[in-house]
């Protein structure tokens, strides 16, 4: 008896997982993948665009104290990275061979951290580790997002886009439906952007605050009533790569300024 | 029940795989369904109320209907101020309840199914986005949006 009711149970737990994400799903064309800053007014974006009014460059100007700070058990990152890392960020997710998976930017840093400086990863969303991100990510403004989904990251891109086609939540709504199938529409006085990630860690007017690309796919989760994935989960990381790859060719906005 | 087996009931509820669906096949006519969910009527001026809510059904996120005291409705989905006109009572009971019955792959939420979701959120879980009560007084509102005005 006790091990047909255990058979049972595995039979059930595949009603558990997630369901299949939508065949032959579409993708906007290549010439129409257009940036968030497409759909702020003026005024937001002028902000953006503004290097002194950006709110988003007090958490890069303290990224850039930190970075040559060094820690007290090693050597600041500005040792090592002393000619800056200009057009890293745009190459973020990639596969990183030492840690055996694909890494965030955040990822990175932290792993440099914890590796290099025998310093404790720094927190998801707290202040140092949102800072040092916008201030390396900054060092890409302006550069085309490019980042490689072959060889190892294949699988994980894979993963990110099924969850970015798998409907969820109490509203039962995919990204997908909403961030490719209808942008450009109304959501009451918002307009339905196509969901990429150049901009971030983005300064959001909703937040008050800078933030990461995973605080705003925590917000859609539960925008559709889906319980949010936790900061960093290897899943978000994935979404990440999916859409950056999504995305390959626009340019970085980093720290935008988002609704 | 043994242990496995509160287990395993634990795990199916947490998907709601285990639930059932709210509307019975039986009460679906063609694309309609022609009964009341409730035995009060529908309250037009309530179903106007929930339209615009932003914390109810909050239909003005992707619809329009004008003249509505609303600013910024949304366009995601059809313009209904004459839907009343296209749609009768069981039409537009179904279309809100589940229209995915109506369409698979349609994007509009379900508003009154609680089966075959996924991830939903905790708060959530197990109960519909509307009351029955709450999808008649919707109804109640659309089927008036017709070019004569008032009740046939």
């Amino acid at each position: 008896m006790k091990r047909f009711a255990g058979a049972t149970l595995i039979a059930l737990i595949p009603a558990c997982s997630a369901p299949p994400a939508a065949e032959n799903a579409t993708e906007i064309a290549a010439e129409d993948i257009v940036s968030g800053s497409i759909f702020l007014t003026a005024e937001t974006r002028d902000l953006q665009e503004d290097n002194f009014a950006n709110p988003g460059y007090l958490w890069v100007d303290r990224g850039e104290a930190l970075f040559s700070k060094a820690p007290a058990s090693g050597e600041a990152c500005i040792t090592c990275h002393e000619a800056g890392l200009s057009g890293v960020a745009a190459t973020y997710p990639a596969y990183d061979e030492k840690a055996g998976r694909v890494l965030n930017l955040e990822g990175r840093i932290n792993q440099c951290r914890v590796t290099h400086q025998s310093e404790p990863a720094w927190e998801y969303e707290s202040e140092e580790l949102l800072s040092v991100t916008a201030f390396v990510a900054n060092q890409s403004l302006g550069a085309p997002v490019s980042v490689d989904v072959s060889g190892p990251a294949q699988d994980i891109y894979e993963a990110g886009r099924d969850y970015f086609q798998t409907r969820r939540g109490q509203f039962n709504l995919s990204c997908q439906q909403c961030h490719t199938e209808n942008w450009g529409k109304r959501l009451r006085g918002d307009t339905l952007s196509q969901g990429h990630g150049n901009g971030f860690p983005a300064y959001r007017l909703e937040w008050e605050s800078l933030g990461s690309l995973h605080r705003r796919l925590r917000d859609c989760d539960l925008g559709v009533r889906a319980e949010p994935l936790p900061y960093g989960d290897p899943l978000y990381v994935a979404v990440e790569l999916f859409l950056a790859a999504r995305s390959n060719g626009l340019e970085m906005e980093s720290p935008a300024v988002r609704r | 029940m043994s242990r496995v087996g509160i287990l395993a009931v634990l795990i199916i509820s947490a998907c709601g795989a285990q639930e059932a669906p709210l509307i019975r096949a039986n009460t679906i006519l063609g694309d309609a369904i022609t009964q009341p969910l409730t035995e009060t009527a529908g309250d037009t001026i309530r179903g106007e109320q929930l339209f615009v809510s932003r914390n109810e059904g909050h239909c003005i996120l992707c619809h329009q209907v004008d003249g509505l005291d609303a600013e910024f409705q949304g366009d995601v989905g059809p313009d209904l101020t004459l839907v009343g006109d296209r749609l009768s009572a069981g039409q537009l009971r179904l279309r809100i309840a589940d229209y995915q019955l109506v369409q698979p792959g349609a994007l509009m939420p379900s508003y009154y199914r609680i089966h075959d979701l996924h991830q939903v959120g905790e708060a959530y879980s197990g109960e519909s986005v509307l009351s029955a009560q709450q999808v008649e007084d919707i109804v109640a509102y659309l089927v008036e949006r017709r070019a004569s005005g008032d009740d046939a």
